[in-house]
């Protein structure tokens, strides 16, 4: 009789014997976010090395916007990070206000606030559910973009567009929010607030995602400072750091007299930890759940904005923006300013020749940083816990794009 | 710290190596020279008092006009800047260095300009030299792995450059 396949030692041995070997994930891959092509390094289950490869959307955006009116260039910031477009007019609207030294009257400030902060909220809730959808649970993604469908009809009555926006412009907005907006607002946060419970319910108080997500792809806070990253990556890692507080007076000042804490655990608990879910014991300060944890509280803290801007638009003064011409001349010299946008801290640098068109256009964006410490976070991991990590820093590959 | 204040304290600790400032510009900025790089960024972030821990942003700006008509009535002499925009934490401040470069090495045309690397200060500086160098062409020597990251590796030219022309085709897809 011939001795069987598994009988044989030796074949055995051959079978299960592991080889370093390069494996591509992606571009395609569903859970890499779009074109985002990481080579692995793999020993068997265990990953050794991975490299990202971010050149495949490489769309020129700051070659064109060399060749724009800065308010001609706000259309391709929608672009940028497509679920947040609005945070990145904004960031760009501001970064010209600065260089022009335009000052906005008070309704301005607020009708901003209201919609990033709305902007946020649908960000985040994508960012969740695709991150569930990358340990493998659908429903919540489900859920979640239900919700974002509804901030979408909101922004869609406010400017008639659904994901690339241009709404907020050099100056201000380009018109004022329809009579009746703020009620149908309103009735949406209320809703909205039972569906975070249930998904608290679902993903971070379950045992399975705890498990996926708990203690894996650890960065510690001198690592994240160093690497640059920020938004909920740097918080959930224990930095106190949120531009909203911290940042540009031109940017802060936005938020004057708005009532808000930076989400980030401080002495053992995270603020408003006594309404939401308790850390597991076995999550570590950095690691997937907590950022994780992070994007959900700032939803919660998003929504307490929208609620205190809604209230300060319908009090305040003046005029929605000011007006700004299209091809406006600009003066002579540089301006750099930052924003926190969903995925961390947006930056926009313009250097003017005293020309309409901008000399140099240079867009230094949160993706970019948090995707260049993948490499230090997925060492010595497993295959299945790459995407929990490339999940966790919930990346936009259209802003890693210049 | 003011403005001035700052300026002379780097001043008396570089010496000639800060080559200059600006603190009337919208973002108040200082020039240092490429030797003195490395070290200046080292101080500026090991300083109990300083700690500028976060590089928020290298950038290169090509001062270049390729019309010869409004190059003559052009502001500037052709060089290259590296702007480097930096954040405190414990000050919650911002700081801006710029390093001046010729636009070629030696006047050689195609020969890029080269400059320290700090991506051995801030570890995030690796891929932002590395875009740099991608779109803009300047040469960062100490650089751990100095590729292409936006273009293919086997791309020529840094497209960023104002006298950069758009290739007619590449690997048989037709260009402009």
């Amino acid at each position: 009789m011939a001795v069987s396949h598994l009988e044989d030692q030796r074949i055995v041995e051959f079978d299960v014997r592991t080889d370093e070997m390069l494996v591509n994930m992606g571009p395609q891959h569903p859970s890499t976010h779009g074109v985002l092509r990481l080579v692995l390094r793999t020993d068997g289950e265990i990953v050794s090395e991975v490299t990202p490869h971010i050149g495949y959307l490489h769309r020129c955006a700051e070659k064109i916007g060399e060749n724009l009116t800065p308010r001609q260039w706000i259309p391709y910031t929608d672009r940028m990070d497509y679920l947040a477009a609005m945070n990145m007019n904004l960031g760009w609207a501001l970064t010209v206000e600065k260089l022009m030294k335009l000052e906005l009257p008070d309704k301005a400030r607020h009708l901003r606030v209201i919609i990033t902060e709305l902007n946020r909220i649908a960000s985040h809730l994508v960012g969740m559910g695709a991150y569930g959808l990358d340990l493998g649970t659908f429903s919540p993604f489900l859920y979640a973009f239900r919700e974002r469908e509804r901030i979408l009809d909101l922004f869609e009555e406010v400017c008639g567009a659904r994901l690339t926006y241009s709404y907020l412009t050099v100056g201000g907005a380009t018109h004022d929010l329809p009579t009746g907006w703020l009620r149908k607002c309103d009735e949406f946060l209320t809703q909205l607030l039972p569906v975070i419970d249930e998904c608290h319910a679902l993903l971070t108080t379950n045992a399975i995602f705890v498990r996926r997500t708990a203690n894996i792809g650890v960065l510690s806070p001198e690592m994240a400072i160093a690497y640059g990253c920020t938004g909920p990556v740097i918080r959930g890692s224990g930095v106190d750091h949120d531009l909203r507080r911290d940042g540009e007076e031109r940017y802060t000042e936005m938020y004057d007299g708005y009532a808000f804490e930076v989400i980030v655990q401080k002495g053992g608990h995270y603020p408003k930890d006594h309404d939401y879910p308790a850390v597991p014991s076995e999550a570590v300060l950095g690691d997937c759940w907590h950022r994780f944890y992070v994007r959900m509280l700032e939803v919660i803290q998003s929504v307490d904005l929208v609620r205190q801007a809604m209230d300060r638009y319908s009090t305040a003064t003046g005029a929605f923006g000011v007006p700004v011409k299209l091809t406006e001349k600009l003066p002579k010299g540089e301006a750099y300013l930052e924003t926190e946008a969903p995925r961390g801290q947006m930056g926009f640098y313009i250097v003017s020749d005293g020309t309409s068109i901008p000399w140099r256009v240079r867009a230094r964006s949160s993706s970019f940083c948090n995707l260049s410490v993948t490499h230090e976070l997925c060492r010595g991991c497993l295959i299945a816990d790459v995407p929990a990590i490339v999940g966790s820093l919930d990346v936009v590959m259209g802003e890693i794009d210049r | 710290m003011s403005g001035q204040a700052f300026l002379d304290r780097l001043k008396q600790q570089f010496g000639d190596e800060i080559t200059g400032a600006n603190l009337e510009a919208i973002d108040p900025w200082i020039e240092v020279s490429p030797s003195g790089l490395v070290e200046v960024c080292l101080y500026l972030r090991d300083q109990a008092d300083l700690k500028f821990e976060m590089l928020n942003c290298i950038s290169a700006v090509d001062y270049f006009e390729p019309d010869p008509k409004k190059a003559a009535k052009a502001t500037f002499a052709p060089h290259l800047e590296v702007v480097y925009h930096l954040w405190s934490f414990k000050g919650k401040v911002s700081l801006v260095l710029k390093v001046m470069l010729p636009r070629w090495q030696d006047d050689v045309p195609g020969q890029i300009p080269e400059v320290p690397s700090v991506s051995q200060i801030w570890p995030t500086a690796d891929w932002h030299e590395r875009e740099v160098y991608d779109l803009s062409g300047v040469r960062f020597v100490g650089h751990p792995g100095l590729r292409r990251i936006l273009c293919p590796e086997d791309w020529v030219g840094h497209p960023l450059r104002k006298d950069y022309d758009m290739p007619l085709e590449y690997h048989g897809i037709r260009g402009r």
